[in-house]
């Protein structure tokens, strides 16, 4: 299977701080990875350095075959090609569900509003919330606002799709609907990659787990295999940890 | 004549105030032009040095800083007297009206900048982020998200401050602009009768009376509600 997002040898410093270093990832066509990992085990910073959100210090990152980290490329234009959710929703509080799933229809693939709108509003019915389009994010519960966030990567048909903590900011009653939207974006044929500490749904629907610890990755492979039988010690402690949970 | 008949023949003065009110409804109209012009000039300035602050060019910013820190820190009328009476000997003459307007004008950009900037950094860095990761170029978000977000924000203060500097018009009359209060001083002065400083009073009362309740209304319509 062709690599989507190939990431080799990943840096990143945060001033004296050695956040990354060196991390291969590579993510398949089609493929869900699951990536896991303590808090500040660079995992966050993983991800955004696959769309540049952060500057990586070294190593090389292509997406869909775009070099990310040339000086030539085009940034705005290998964006479109990635979508991102972010733990906070992130939506704009100005514009209606229909107008932050809009915008970069609009403005980004430049379509007409007739059109653009259209398309928001058939990837609000995906994630379900075709009712709410004329609601303005204040309006919307933070499960319905992040579901929104989906949408509004998804417009913009993505070639893959990075998720960082979805759901770590929501009550838990309102999990099921993002992971909801999730498992069909899933079964639609996108890639994925998942920061998260949902491991329920890592077991039923990721392909890979990832564990990553203090800027490395320390082992990965088929859910069973990582969370039932870790191989290396820091993955059983990390494990133990949130399965007391 | 007892005290108040010799206070209302100074300052009630109904001969001297019909004589004198044309002229203060010529200086009304030409203190509500130069407010409006200093308003238009002062915020378009501002936001546009808000604007290029927030591209992050070093040496550019710390221009901005200096130059909004020197038209905060000066009082108004000495830029107005500067720009008069001292700009002539530099071989460029303004007339009161301009020096007014450009020292007005630059003393609210000054202030008007350090509101918009606060405004753009106060909208939060998700908001950045979430725009840029559809690919929306640095201008594009800024426009269509984060300004939005900011001005709403900076509304109520900037309202304040507008107000504020747009009573200074008074300050024109120290460079011969007719305007309410000179042209109120110069009716004193004709008359030998300081009614027309009463006069100047209600004008100044009728024009900014309104701006100010106005001003309320704006803080209230945006505040955030909670």
């Amino acid at each position: 299977m062709a690599a989507i997002v190939r990431a080799h040898g990943i840096h990143k410093h945060f001033g004296a701080l050695h956040v990354l270093r060196g991390v291969d990832l590579e993510v398949a066509e089609r493929e869900l990875v699951f990536v896991i990992g303590p808090s500040g085990s660079g995992k966050s910073t993983l991800l955004r350095c696959l769309n540049r959100l952060e500057e990586p210090s070294g190593g090389r990152i292509e997406v869909d075959g775009i070099d990310m980290l040339d000086r030539r490329t085009d940034i705005n234009r290998a964006r479109q090609r990635i979508g991102m959710v972010f733990q906070s929703f992130n939506l704009y509080p100005h514009m209606t569900a229909l107008g932050n799933v809009a915008l970069a229809l609009r403005q980004v693939l430049k379509l007409p509003r007739g059109e653009a709108e259209g398309r928001a509003r058939a990837a609000l019915e995906r994630v379900g919330l075709a009712d709410r389009a004329g609601h303005y994010p204040g309006q919307l519960s933070g499960g319905q606002q992040q579901r929104v966030a989906i949408a509004r990567a998804v417009a913009l048909e993505p070639r893959v799709m990075l998720f960082d903590e979805p759901t770590s900011a929501l009550d838990p009653e309102l999990v099921g609907g993002v992971l909801q939207a999730m498992r069909e974006l899933r079964e639609s044929g996108m890639t994925m990659v998942v920061v998260s500490h949902e491991m329920g749904f890592a077991r039923a629907a990721a392909d890979r787990v990832v564990f990553m610890d203090h800027g490395l990755v320390v082992e990965q492979g088929a859910p069973e295999a990582v969370f039932g039988a870790p191989r290396e010690e820091r993955t059983r402690a990390f494990i133990r940890q949130i399965d007391r949970h | 004549m007892t005290g108040w008949e010799r206070f209302a023949d100074s300052f009630l003065n109904a001969r001297v105030a019909a004589e004198y009110l044309p002229k203060i409804v010529e200086g009304f109209g030409l203190t509500v032009v130069l407010a409006l012009c200093i308003i238009a000039a002062g915020l378009a300035a501002g936001l546009a040095l808000a604007v290029v602050r927030s591209l992050g060019v070093r040496p550019l910013n710390w221009l901005i800083i200096f130059a909004v820190d020197l038209f905060r820190a000066l009082p108004p009328l000495v830029v107005i007297a500067l720009f008069y009476f001292g700009l002539p000997a530099a071989g460029l003459s303004l007339s009161g009206f301009a020096a007014a307007w450009l020292a007005l004008s630059l003393v609210l950009m000054a202030f008007s900048e350090e509101i918009f900037w606060a405004g753009i950094t106060a909208v939060p860095k998700g908001q950045w982020e979430a725009a840029r990761s559809t690919g929306l170029g640095f201008l594009p978000t800024l426009r269509l998200v984060v300004l939005p977000q900011a001005l709403r924000i900076t509304i109520p203060p900037l309202t304040n401050r507008t107000i504020a500097i747009t009573k200074n018009t008074a300050l024109a009359s120290v460079v011969a602009v007719p305007e309410i209060l000179g042209a109120a001083q110069a009716g004193v002065s004709f008359g030998f009768n300081p009614t027309p400083l009463t006069l100047g009073a209600a004008a100044y009362l009728v024009l900014f009376l309104p701006v100010v309740v106005l001003g309320r209304w704006i803080e209230t319509r945006f505040a955030w509600k909670r």
